[in-house]
């Protein structure tokens, strides 16, 4: 068990892509952190520099309180799980998991017992003796965690090793996963394109942009309070919604109508430097809509507005109402990356204006095509610097 | 980072669902007429040497089908002659050293060339492969005076040399496909398991590459092992002489016999060792092509 601090980590290739930079990172002794982000954010670099498949070029990384950048893989006591398994074809399970113990000259009957033990915490006692290609993707990749609970390593490096999984595996998977970590309070870095992986099995999560590291922080505060438009927008399922609006004084004016500013919100946007009349990026999330006919009319900075709805989607426990507002998409390049990577970019906008998705309570009664009176929970709008995108309303 | 793939077990499935069973169809008959005609055409050589090695005197004229008077004299007669067996030892010594010396050299620049990142390396492979195009009488004479000034002449050291520079090529450009074909993050897996470069290569890339390995194997001792005319011009004496050269130096009991017989079974003697280790590595050739022996 160790932690594992980045320090001014860069990592170039020979072509001059710089695939990390300037990564500062301090992962606690037994944390579970996650790095997050869109492919091509240098979240698996990061990890393969840890296991010491990738070299540093500047910078030091320690784990352990021993700077290891010149340390081969075999030196770092690290275990890592690969995205595709990489278990050894022509070993048993049993060999597969007791490979590095083998490697490691550990007392046969000493690696037997382990490998029995991790063989029954993840359920793979009865297919010890079958190769890796008589096993189904889940039984492979319970192996792939085998192999790297029974060297007891220091951290356990994770690269998505959910992602070859079908669906209905993966959430399977990913709550052993956290009571595995749990269960062994080794230090684990996992990492996931997946937000919602992220999400939910974090004690904190990093997110990646550019080879850069955007926000460090636990789920619940990634989600409440992002530094930026990107970490806003990758962050949650459906995504944060972006219109553009100008602020005026205590107010900002949107394509839903003229939102008072809260106290504290202003307070926030005082400290940011914020507080002047300037465009801004609104963003809202979609459960901070809801349909007026059953909205609490007591609560508080609840702002009313009018607007048809193009489609719902029904998921029994809640609806997602989609509708458009008259307004540009905002211009923002952490936003088109985001729209890049979820595959967006060449989808024509519906019709004019920038669409929108509500998260209403099951028992709305919105309908397509039919306009509808929903209100704005106008305490929790982020307003974002066009420029740049950093959010002028953090805590 | 690739996004999520199709899973193993769903892909089988929909192949095998996409697939339904051919319905058998007999084999018509002359498609057996047809296979027969074919074996019968390619084994009828053999067969017929084996038919005239059994044959001694008058016989060998003689264009029976099966020997008149099928006698084993031959064979005894040969392993009484020392120089036969002289040469079957010198052409064992010979290719087996051709054939563990190419493989593991083969398999050491054949990683090198799928793993490492450098220049040059197609033209590089390119180069290495166009020697095997080079004919062999075109260097049978200038290694002939080569051999003779430094002292390699009529040695076996002096045949695996160009052996080698034979074999290597193919072996290497064998090789290359299929250590190109074992995923890196196996030998990662490895190395962060705790393994050194090498063991990561010994114990995780050739056990995978092993029917790679074993196809060049056999394919380098059958070619060092039929070799004749390097073996002909290179060596003068028993002492380097191998079998092919042996047997064609076989003489009849007068000046204008041709001992055909003699020459026949031992032609039959020495195919037999290439007949084994074909058949003891077929499966491990089929396999290597069919099964996908580096499936993750």
């Amino acid at each position: 068990m160790a932690e594992i601090t980045f320090n001014d980590v860069w990592k170039r290739y020979p072509d001059g892509f710089e695939a990390v930079k300037e990564m500062n990172l301090e992962v606690r002794d037994g944390e579970f952190m996650i790095l997050v982000g869109p492919s091509g954010c240098g979240k698996s670099t990061a990890l393969r520099m840890i296991a010491g498949l990738e070299d540093i070029s500047e910078g030091d990384l320690v784990i352990g309180g021993e700077r290891v950048n010149d340390l081969e893989p075999r030196d770092r006591d690290i275990a890592m799980v690969f995205q595709n398994y990489a278990l050894y074809p022509h070993m048993t399970v049993r060999q597969n998991m007791g490979f590095a113990l083998k490697l490691a000259k550990v007392d046969p009957a000493e690696i037997d017992r382990k490998v029995t033990e991790a063989s029954e915490m993840l359920e793979l006692n009865q297919h010890l003796d079958r190769k890796p290609a008589n096993l189904s993707g889940g039984q492979r990749q319970r192996v792939a965690m085998g192999r790297a609970i029974v060297r007891d390593p220091k951290c356990f490096l994770m690269d998505e090793p959910l992602s070859n999984l079908d669906a209905k595996l993966r959430v399977q998977m990913r709550t052993q996963v956290a009571r595995l970590q749990r269960q062994l309070g080794t230090t684990m870095v996992y990492v996931t394109h997946d937000q919602t992986e992220a999400m939910t099995l974090g004690d904190r999560v990093a997110v990646m942009r550019a080879g850069l590291i955007q926000q460090v922080d636990t789920p619940k505060r990634l989600y409440e309070d992002p530094a930026n438009l990107f970490v806003a927008g990758f962050i949650g399922s459906p995504s944060m919604n972006f219109v553009t609006g100008h602020l005026e004084g205590n107010a900002v004016k949107t394509p839903f109508g003229e939102v008072p500013l809260g106290d504290e919100t202003v307070k926030r946007l005082r400290a940011a430097g914020g507080h002047k009349s300037r465009d801004v990026i609104v963003g809202v999330r979609p459960e901070h809509f809801e349909d007026a006919a059953i909205a609490d009319p007591a609560l508080p900075h609840r702002m009313k507005f009018k607007a048809k709805v193009d489609i719902v989607e029904s998921m029994g426990s809640e609806l997602y109402a989609y509708f458009s507002v008259q307004s540009e998409g905002p211009e923002s390049e952490q936003l088109n990356e985001l729209a890049k990577d979820a595959g967006m970019e060449d989808l024509p906008s519906a019709g004019t204006g920038q669409q929108i998705v509500a998260r209403l309570d099951a028992a709305s009664r919105a309908t397509p095509d039919q306009p509808l009176e929903m209100v704005l929970d106008t305490s929790e709008i982020k307003l974002f610097d066009p420029e740049g995108g950093r959010s002028l309303t953090r805590a | 980072m690739e996004a999520a793939s199709v899973p193993a077990a769903v892909t089988k499935e929909k192949v095998a669902k996409a697939r339904p069973k051919p319905p058998k169809v007999k084999t018509p008959w002359w498609m057996w007429l047809s296979v027969a005609a074919i074996v019968l055409f390619c084994l009828f050589p053999f067969y017929w040497l084996i038919n005239i090695s059994l044959k001694t005197g008058a016989d060998l004229s003689s264009a029976d089908i099966v020997p008149p008077n099928p006698t084993l004299d031959n064979y005894t007669s040969i392993f009484q002659n020392s120089s036969f067996t002289r040469a079957l030892s010198n052409s064992a010594i010979v290719s087996l050293t051709t054939t563990l010396i190419g493989v593991i050299v083969g398999s050491f620049a054949a990683y090198a060339l799928a793993r490492l990142k450098m220049r040059f390396k197609f033209p590089l492979l390119a180069l290495v492969l166009s020697i095997t195009t080079f004919p062999q009488i075109a260097i049978a004479a200038p290694l002939f005076r080569l051999w003779s000034d430094i002292g390699l002449y009529n040695t076996l050291i002096g045949l695996v040399i160009p052996y080698l520079t034979f074999a290597l090529p193919l072996s290497i450009y064998i090789l290359v496909s299929f250590f190109k074909e074992i995923p890196k993050d196996l030998e990662e897996a490895a190395l962060v398991d705790g393994a050194t470069h090498f063991q990561a290569f010994r114990k995780v890339v050739v056990p995978l590459a092993a029917p790679g390995l074993a196809t060049t194997a056999i394919l380098t001792f059958i070619a060092a092992w039929n070799e004749f005319l390097l073996a002909f011009t290179l060596t003068s004496s028993q002492n380097a002489r191998t079998v092919p050269v042996a047997i064609q130096q076989f003489s009849g009991s007068s000046q204008f016999e041709v001992p055909l017989g003699t020459q026949s079974a031992a032609s039959i003697v020495i195919s037999i060792p290439l007949i084994l280790l074909v058949l003891m590595f077929q499966k491990r050739i089929v396999a290597g092509l069919t099964a996908g022996a580096v499936k993750g």
